[in-house]
């Protein structure tokens, strides 16, 4: 493992870094401001919610080779599928999140003379932060998940080792279990840390289980 | 790796012919992948339905949930096919166990959820009108449970036909014998069984929708939106 650090290894975990923080950066920015308007325009989620469902059915693999006849292949086919999956977790979490403030309160800051505004950026985002939190942990981790597939398209990331690995005669095992264990080491990795951003950012919020 | 210097929009009519072309080819290849879906979700379903049930009609091991949830969803699905063909060589029997430990994860989380999560008072006031341990987890908690219960199997069922395709690199059979082979059946066949696997993902998904909807007892009919937004934890 360690001979095939620098050829092979490190280049493919720094490309599925970027292309994983590319897909997230991309997909939470839209999936803000969608969140943002749906919840000002109220009785849009629950269709919302079946159709990006349904969405998120369509099989990685598949959404990869089908837009290649739109867009060719590159980085910017894998990241249109990438950030079209993080949008369908995030959205719904986001919204759910930014839902999430009790009636009572959302009273008694309107009675302290809180404008919408206000509202919004003292009460409502404050208090949503641990669902979207929640969202970034699962998108975070499906979208590494999912960038190794990415290796049926392009040759980069974590996925492309294990993929030339599976065509020899006798799969190679070294670069399976190293670049797999780099994958799963991965997502583990920014799962904590992102549980550890949410004790910092809200450390009042306690999970039940 | 797919080649696609020909591609352009042409090459999704030609797509959609090669579905017109050979839909008897596609609907063996379908059924195949159905089959090896099938028995890997059977599978899942053997091991972690009873444990999840019994873990959470009891409240016990909420930790093996969560970390198998955890650990499951860290787990690429690519990795653990990969890593089963070095263990149980190429073919159906090394995809089906992949697959199954793959639809593991979600089942066991929901099912545990489902049954740790029943409201107590009613559990309590089942035992005080003298129902039985097994009336009161087949009378109450099942029925109460049955949402999460079709979450979990929605979404392993759903994972299990949408990563089959990806097996076929590990000699999996079904349409990914096609995705991965632009060799023999050129762009256009890639891309139609690229878009049958999804309506084969959808369908499975409606499916299981219309099913949960037909089970569920008219009393415990909720919105269908939040039972489908993605669990945060």
């Amino acid at each position: 493992m360690r001979e095939h650090w620098h050829d092979t290894l490190e280049p493919a975990l720094v490309q599925h870094l970027e292309l994983t923080a590319i897909a997230i950066a991309i997909g939470f920015s839209i999936a803000f401001v969608l969140a943002l308007i749906a919840h000002r325009v109220r009785h849009v989620e629950q269709p919302i919610g079946i159709v990006s469902a349904l969405l998120y059915t369509i099989p990685s693999i598949a959404l990869f080779e089908i837009l290649v006849p739109f867009t060719g292949i590159g980085t910017g086919t894998v990241e249109i599928a990438l950030v079209a999956y993080t949008l369908i977790i995030l959205f719904p979490n986001i919204l759910a999140g930014l839902q999430s403030a009790p009636p009572d309160v959302l009273e008694a800051a309107r009675g302290m003379g809180l404008t919408r505004r206000q509202i919004l950026t003292r009460v409502e985002l404050p208090l949503a932060v641990p669902l979207i939190i929640g969202g970034l942990r699962v998108a975070v981790v499906s979208t590494i998940s999912i960038a190794t597939i990415a290796a049926f398209l392009l040759p980069k990331g974590l996925g492309y080792p294990i993929f030339l690995a599976l065509k020899e005669p006798t799969p190679f095992k070294t670069e399976i279990y190293s670049a797999g264990a780099l994958a799963v080491g991965l997502a583990i990795a920014c799962d904590m840390g992102l549980v550890g951003l949410r004790h910092l950012l809200v450390p009042w919020w306690r999970t039940t289980r | 790796m797919i080649v696609a210097d020909d591609a352009n929009l042409h090459t999704f009519a030609d797509a959609l012919r090669f579905i017109g072309d050979n839909p008897g080819f596609l609907a063996t290849k379908a059924l195949e992948q159905l089959e090896l879906s099938g028995a890997a979700l059977g599978i899942a379903l053997l091991i972690a339905l009873p444990l999840g049930i019994a873990l959470g009609h009891f409240h016990r091991g909420s930790s093996v949930a969560i970390g198998t949830s955890i650990v499951g969803r860290a787990l690429p699905s690519l990795v653990l096919i990969a890593a089963f063909l070095t263990i149980l060589g190429i073919g159906f029997v090394n995809n089906m166990v992949a697959l199954a430990v793959l639809a593991t994860g979600p089942i066991l989380t929901n099912s545990f959820d489902g049954f740790d999560g029943v409201d107590r008072d009613a559990v309590e006031a089942a035992r005080g009108m003298g129902m039985t341990r097994l009336q009161i987890l087949r009378q109450v908690e099942l029925p109460l449970s049955m949402p999460l219960l079709f979450t979990g199997l929605r979404i392993a069922a759903v994972t299990v036909v949408a990563t089959a395709p990806i097996a076929a690199i590990a000699g999996g059979g079904g349409l990914g014998d096609v995705i991965v082979n632009q060799a023999s059946y050129r762009l256009a066949g890639v891309l139609a069984a690229s878009l049958c696997v999804m309506a084969l993902s959808a369908l499975v998904f409606l499916a299981l929708l219309g099913l949960q909807a037909l089970v569920t007892p008219k009393g415990l009919r909720r919105s269908k939106g939040a039972a489908l937004a993605a669990s945060p934890e």
